[in-house]
């Protein structure tokens, strides 16, 4: 096996910030906000950089797809501890429609032109909360998948996950290579270390079309409208249960 | 490790948001116009870093240090393993030569998560200061090496019972007998005196009375463990509480030559050469408690209500708000520029003192003003402002009181009209 592990990384609107819906409606605002990396692609890169340091890996890629800020993102993901990037450029306007059947279509190509063992991405991206990506890279690959990952254990030749469904826990064992998708219990994502951060300078982001992968970036999805969720209404306090069911009835909840 | 989310109205969320404009960050930079306030790519990073490592760290714990006192190794030792302490150290000796102003980025950051851990990380550096500056190959190797090896703590040892701002009045003296010198005194108001590894000293050499300042004093490197050194109780005060402060007698220390910083009377020039880096850095500690002040005010202000409304709608607050703010941003300006100056490899003696001098002032403003806002409210431990208030005063004494810095400004000044 290669010992190399893919990480995708998404820049996104970092958690803490307001998000405003543009006057619009075309989508949010994100001229001027606040941008870092997804928390749940912290974790993949985590638990790659752990990987590593455990010597059950050889060398760990920090992939993202976009325009020119995303290597502010792939930066972060060096400063982790991961050895190099590829930047997969993405102009601005395309950006805009680039979804997870296209960014999967991408890591599948990367993954078998760098001869990948793993892939590791985040389980969700907090802007488009699509949980896709994974699932979709790994079915163009024809390659088991670890979704919901909280706890990955690579073994020769194969991986075992402990997943978080609805129900608990699933332990499952799968072969290499393999896409796994991160939760948020698998590991607590280090702070790049000053030293590391100046390292991280030194290493090298390559840059990649999406056409030199053979891949077709338009999408067959349109964003119609973006609006804000209703605003919270006051709550209406009833007397007895009988009003209760027969509002409950009136308003059709029941 | 856990990640703490959103504690006592501070947001110590992963990134947050600042009057440091940190959305800008993503807009296209205009061409140059000779003069910016933009940070490189690599500074927003290391503050991004020592902000997380503040608000996820140090904002926690920072309140239960300060009611006992404990000195925090725990919070210290983690951020020496993240490369946030003794930024000065050159590359040759193991460390990162960061610049002042990326070290004073960093201390604001530390800073503003509580004072008291970021004045006893910043000791370090003001007692490494005259060894970067003064000291030879092997002293810089000894003494400096070490400090990037392990997590240790030196300190500054020039203040005495008797003499502060009269630096030229010390009376500890130090006897050339033989090879070594023999040392005899009394040092007050260390900080980390109690947990030093090894300590930069200044002893008057000189026996003549009449002898003038630049040639009275010498600077030595002490081991904390040479015989004859007494180290004092931990002083119990006003704030910055977890801080360790103490006095420190001599009793016949011996001290080799080869401690001697440049040589014998080189002294006092070397320990006030050393502020001239350390001051930016103390002013932008201050600016971090004034910051961490306004964001707390502000906070409550837009939750706490008066008379219908929350109270920043009060003009009599948002007023005390704004002023607040002005100052902040001024100080922060101030401690920028002083500390480019000296990075740029002039002499900042003008700027540093009056970032300090400025910093030391509203850091008092406003942390005062803060535990107005919050009203009965921050008066009260539980709540986090009377803390910065009780830990802003010593940003008006260390490092030279306000009005030594005022004398120092004045010099200055007149000295540019005059002919």
């Amino acid at each position: 096996m290669s010992g190399r592990v893919l990480v995708g990384v998404k820049r996104v609107i970092d958690y803490a910030v307001k998000i405003r819906v543009k006057p619009d409606h075309s989508g949010v605002v994100t001229e001027g906000v606040k941008h870092s990396m997804n928390p749940f692609c912290e974790i993949a890169v985590e638990e790659a950089v752990k990987m590593k340091e455990k010597k059950l890996i050889k060398e760990v890629v920090a992939v993202s797809c976009g325009p020119q800020q995303v290597q502010e993102t792939i930066r972060t993901a060096l400063a982790m501890g991961a050895d190099r990037g590829i930047h997969v450029e993405v102009s601005a306007k395309e950006y805009e429609s680039l979804g997870p059947l296209q960014v999967s279509k991408i890591l599948a190509a990367l993954a078998k032109k760098e001869e990948a063992q793993l892939i590791i991405l985040g389980k969700q991206a907090i802007d488009g909360d699509c949980n896709q990506t994974g699932q979709m890279t790994a079915a163009l690959l024809d390659w088991p998948q670890g979704t919901f990952a909280s706890e990955v254990t690579l073994e020769a030749g194969h991986v075992k996950v402990v997943r978080e469904i609805d129900g608990g826990l699933e332990t499952i064992k799968i072969n290499t290579p393999a896409v796994l998708t991160a939760d948020l219990r698998l590991n607590t994502p280090r702070y790049a270390t000053l030293p590391n951060i100046m390292k991280a300078k030194k290493k090298k982001i390559a840059n990649v079309k999406p056409a030199d992968l053979g891949v077709e970036l338009a999408s067959k999805l349109q964003v119609l409208r973006v609006d804000e969720p209703p605003q919270r209404e006051a709550g209406v306090k009833v007397e007895s249960v009988d009003d209760l069911v027969g509002k409950l009835k009136e308003a059709g909840r029941i | 490790m856990t990640r703490i989310f959103d504690l006592s109205g501070v947001q110590t969320g992963l990134r947050l948001q600042s009057s440091q404009a940190a959305a800008s960050a993503n807009v296209a930079p205009k061409a140059s116009l000779g003069f910016s306030f933009e940070l490189t790519e690599q500074q927003k990073e290391f503050q991004e870093l020592a902000r997380r490592f503040a608000r996820e760290e140090i904002v926690p714990v920072a309140a239960a240090y300060d009611r006992s006192g404990e000195y925090p190794v725990p919070v210290i030792n983690r951020a020496w393993e993240l490369g946030l302490m003794n930024s000065h150290i050159g590359e040759d000796y193991g460390g990162m030569g960061l610049s002042i102003f990326d070290a004073c980025l960093i201390t604001e950051e530390l800073a503003y998560g509580c004072t008291g851990v970021q004045t006893a990380i910043e000791a370090n550096s003001l007692g490494q200061m005259p060894v970067i500056i003064a000291g030879n190959e092997a002293q810089k190797k000894k003494y400096l090496g070490r400090m990037t090896e392990e997590p240790l703590m030196c300190a500054y040892c020039v203040t005495e019972p008797g003499a502060g701002s009269d630096v030229a009045g010390l009376k500890t003296r130090a006897v050339k007998t033989g090879d070594d010198y023999v040392v005899n005194g009394q040092k007050m108001w260390i900080t980390n005196g109690g947990k030093a590894n090894w300590y930069f000293l200044l002893a008057r050499t000189s026996v003549d009375p009449k002898c003038p300042t630049s040639k009275a004093f010498t600077g030595f490197i002490v081991d904390a463990d040479t015989p004859g050194i007494q180290i004092g109780r931990k002083e119990l005060n006003m704030g910055q509480r977890c801080s360790d402060t103490r006095g420190i007698t001599f009793e016949d220390v011996r001290i080799p030559k080869e401690n001697v910083l440049i040589g014998e009377g080189a002294g006092f020039k070397i320990a006030m050469g050393a502020f001239d880096k350390t001051r930016p850095p103390v002013a932008a500690g201050a600016t971090g408690l004034a910051q961490r002040a306004l964001d707390e005010a502000t906070n409550y202000s837009l939750e706490r209500k008066a008379f219908g409304v929350v109270i920043a709608e009060h003009q009599a607050v948002s007023f005390l708000l704004a002023e607040m703010a002005l100052k902040v941003e001024l100080a922060r300006m101030a401690y920028q520029r002083s500390a480019w100056e000296v990075d740029m490899g002039r002499r900042n003696t003008y700027f540093a003192s009056i970032a300090k001098a400025y910093a030391g002032d509203i850091a008092n403003q406003v942390a005062s003003d803060a535990v107005q806002v919050f009203g009965g409210n921050g008066f009260n431990s539980d709540y986090p402002v009377e803390k910065l208030m009780r830990d802003a005063k010593i940003y008006q004494i260390y490092e030279g009181t306000a009005q030594i810095q005022r004398l120092i400004i004045a010099r200055e000044h007149l000295g540019k009209y005059k002919k």
